[in-house]
């Protein structure tokens, strides 16, 4: 073997056998508990393999913890609010981050650089400060209510702590950035010229960026969805710190299930369930989409 | 406001013989309405300049521009005349002066409203739709009716021959053939005046040529005006029915390609358009109906058979093309003006034409080129290295310009 060609081999599999060792094993290893049974012990689970006679394995696969997440409406309803959650969040998230997106890539270019600095500056801060922190914005003697009671806008503080709506506010902060920075490379890299021939062609701006931009920029859009609606489905420190005790999501489900419950088998379906749930349609979106994007130089 | 479409431009075979015919400047006074004092200007370029920041783009130009003109504009890369075309889309608004477009003033009009369309240097297709769709997006805009728009759409990209390839997207396509989608594209709407951003730039050769003939068969056919930029001369002398030269945001001279060529106004013109040998002087003698100017680098005088307007004595630049001196062995005549020896010290054979570099005896070096009439095979006694050769040339052939 070429050392050009060994040293490629290298460079792949080096990150592969990473991915292998820390993501399929553990996921093999979670998929393993979810078939297996619930005891008192440690582990607290039956073992799958056991040596029944000198020459005899028995195996044991139990599917009741998949039937258990079907029989009881708190999975499903998790799961749904979960889902429906993340989904009003990405949609939040592109109804503020296109402007933006769009705004920093129109800016004169000395600008962006700055722009993009302002809009990923608040990774430097640990996220579960700045969660903590909108506690203290929200919260019931909180900043927005002391100053609207100041003002003399009202007179009850309105709870905002502990609502969908805290939640809301805390997956839409967290994860703008990750909405704004690929509709930002996909809006930046737009020719211009296409727009002055939309125009030249007797096409109003406002028709040309339905007509033009907008497309061109869908790319962007899947991506930067994606990136929001995936971690959004999973969160648990959002919800578990602003939301209420009846904010049901998955993560907090899987939360309590796995430290509270001590059912191991029945956290691992759970995981397992989820991964099934993202997983699937994004890859057939991947699929549908590379296969439109086939072809294209 | 229906203009029927033609479907056929001419089949290919016609667009090629019609080489020399295109090329030259017709007599007729009708197509040449900037000799017409009476014509009324298409567009009407008044003291326009345009500034950005300390940068004067485009500095007090004044053109008019008649209606079925193909009228080019021709410069250096940096010389203003993409931003004077951007003027006229539109894209751009004149610092300074007025552009009226058949008799409307333009200033403040966005480009979604000028009846004027545009041929992209880059084609800027929309890349996410198809050959149809890009051909109907302007209709479209117009809100017509859907049935028209397809008519309208099919008779055109039968016009530029991509029929077969409507259902495709534009990075499927060759850079010809997307050449074609933009001028369908510019030309669907029937616009009155048409503006092209150096259009055969990303051609390669044969397919320039052939390109060419094309878009003067269409502009015929449909009585479009044109205002072409360019910096190719060859694209400029081929298409244009007059040329606006173009150096540092002025226009220089305009002229139909002939003017431009046969009596360039300045040193700057005769040696952008073509190439060309320019000797310093002095005129020594002033005539109306001839001068002769005195050249220290040419070791003689040139007899000119036109008169200048200079002052005595000022120095005046002769410039002489290499295709009208007359290489040859023999003397010319008994001595005197418009003839001078030297030596061959380079020859360059193109095929058609060959370039010689004769030397003179003051040192200077002229440019000779002389067609190749005859085969040159072993039987031919062709002109070679450090041969001693006379030069001459007609009295009508230099050009005598003050600046």
């Amino acid at each position: 073997m070429r050392p050009v060609v060994a040293g490629r081999w290298a460079v792949i599999s080096l990150p592969y056998l990473w991915l292998l060792l820390f993501f399929l094993v553990p996921f093999v290893i979670v998929f393993k508990i979810s078939l297996s049974d619930i005891r008192l012990g440690m582990p607290p689970y039956q073992p799958m393999l056991q040596w029944v006679e000198a020459q005899m394995v028995s195996i044991q696969i139990n599917l009741g913890n998949y039937a258990f997440l079907f029989e009881d409406p708190l999975y499903r309803n998790a799961y749904l609010h979960s889902l429906s959650t993340a989904a009003v969040s990405t949609f939040l998230c592109l109804l503020i981050g296109y402007p933006m997106a769009y705004g920093i890539a129109r800016t004169d270019k000395s600008w962006r650089n700055l722009l993009l600095m302002l809009v990923m500056l608040p990774f430097w801060t640990s996220f579960l400060l700045r969660v903590y922190a909108w506690i203290g914005i929200l919260k019931n003697n909180g900043l927005i209510n002391n100053l609207l009671m100041g003002m003399g806008l009202i007179d009850q503080p309105i709870v905002m702590l502990q609502t969908d709506f805290a939640v809301y506010i805390g997956i839409v902060y967290s994860y703008l950035p990750f909405m704004v920075l690929p509709l930002y490379a996909t809006l930046e890299k737009q020719d211009i010229t296409l727009l002055e021939a939309a125009a030249d062609l007797g096409c109003h701006p406002v028709r040309a960026f339905l007509a033009i931009t907008l497309p061109l920029s869908m790319p962007g859009v899947v991506a930067g969805s994606l990136l929001v609606f995936i971690p959004a489905v999973g969160e648990f420190v959002i919800p578990a710190l602003l939301g209420g005790p009846d904010t049901l999501m998955i993560g907090k489900v899987l939360w309590n299930e796995f430290f509270q419950n001590r059912d191991w088998p029945v956290a691992s379906a759970v995981a397992i369930a989820m991964l099934l749930l993202l997983v699937v349609p994004i890859m057939l979106f991947q699929l549908a989409q590379g296969r439109q994007a086939g072809g294209h130089p | 406001m229906s203009i029927p479409l033609p479907v056929h431009v001419g089949r290919q075979g016609e667009s090629c013989e019609g080489v020399a015919g295109m090329a030259e400047t017709r007599p007729d006074k009708k197509l040449e309405p900037w000799r017409d004092r009476d014509a009324k200007p298409y567009i009407r370029i008044e003291r326009v300049t345009k500034n950005f920041g300390d940068f004067t783009a485009v500095d007090d130009v004044s053109l008019d521009i008649y209606r079925g003109e193909i009228f080019c504009l021709l410069g250096a890369s940096g010389c203003g005349k993409t931003t004077l075309l951007r003027m006229l889309a539109g894209f751009e608004e004149p610092t300074s002066g007025r552009i009226s477009i058949d008799g409307a003033d333009m200033a403040g009009i966005p480009p979604y409203r000028r009846p004027v369309n545009m041929m992209f240097q880059s084609y800027a297709l929309f890349p996410h739709m198809t050959v149809e769709q890009n051909v109907a997006f302007g209709l479209k805009q117009d809100g017509l009716p859907k049935g028209e728009i397809r008519d309208r759409v099919a008779a055109m990209l039968e016009l530029v021959k991509l029929t077969a390839l409507g259902g495709r997207k534009p990075h499927q396509l060759s850079g010809g053939q997307r050449q074609r989608v933009a001028l369908a594209r510019s030309l669907v709407k029937q616009p009155k005046l048409l503006l092209l951003d150096e259009p055969l730039g990303a051609l390669d050769r044969k397919l320039r040529e052939h390109t060419q003939f094309e878009l003067v068969n269409i502009q015929e056919k449909l009585g479009v005006t044109f205002v072409v930029v360019t910096h190719d001369q060859e694209e400029a002398m081929t298409l244009a029915s007059r040329i606006g030269v173009m150096d540092h945001g002025e226009i220089i001279q305009v002229g139909t390609p002939s003017d431009i060529y046969e009596y360039p106004t300045s040193k700057f013109v005769a040696d952008f358009v073509g190439s060309v040998n320019l000797f310093e002087g002095h005129l020594v003698e002033d005539e109306p109906d001839h001068v002769r100017v005195e050249c220290p680098e040419l070791g003689g005088c040139f007899y000119v058979d036109h008169g200048v307007s200079a002052p005595p004595e000022a120095t005046v630049w002769v410039a002489l093309r290499p295709e009208k001196v007359f290489i040859s062995r023999e003397s010319p005549g008994p001595g005197g003006d418009n003839q001078v020896s030297g030596v061959i010290k380079e020859i360059a054979y193109l095929g058609d034409l060959s370039v010689y570099l004769v030397q003179l005896p003051t040192g200077r070096m002229l440019r000779v080129t002389r067609p190749n009439v005859r085969r040159q095979d072993a039987a031919f006694d062709r002109l070679t290295w450090d041969e001693n050769v006379w030069l001459s040339w007609e009295a009508s052939s230099p050009v005598v310009v003050t600046q």
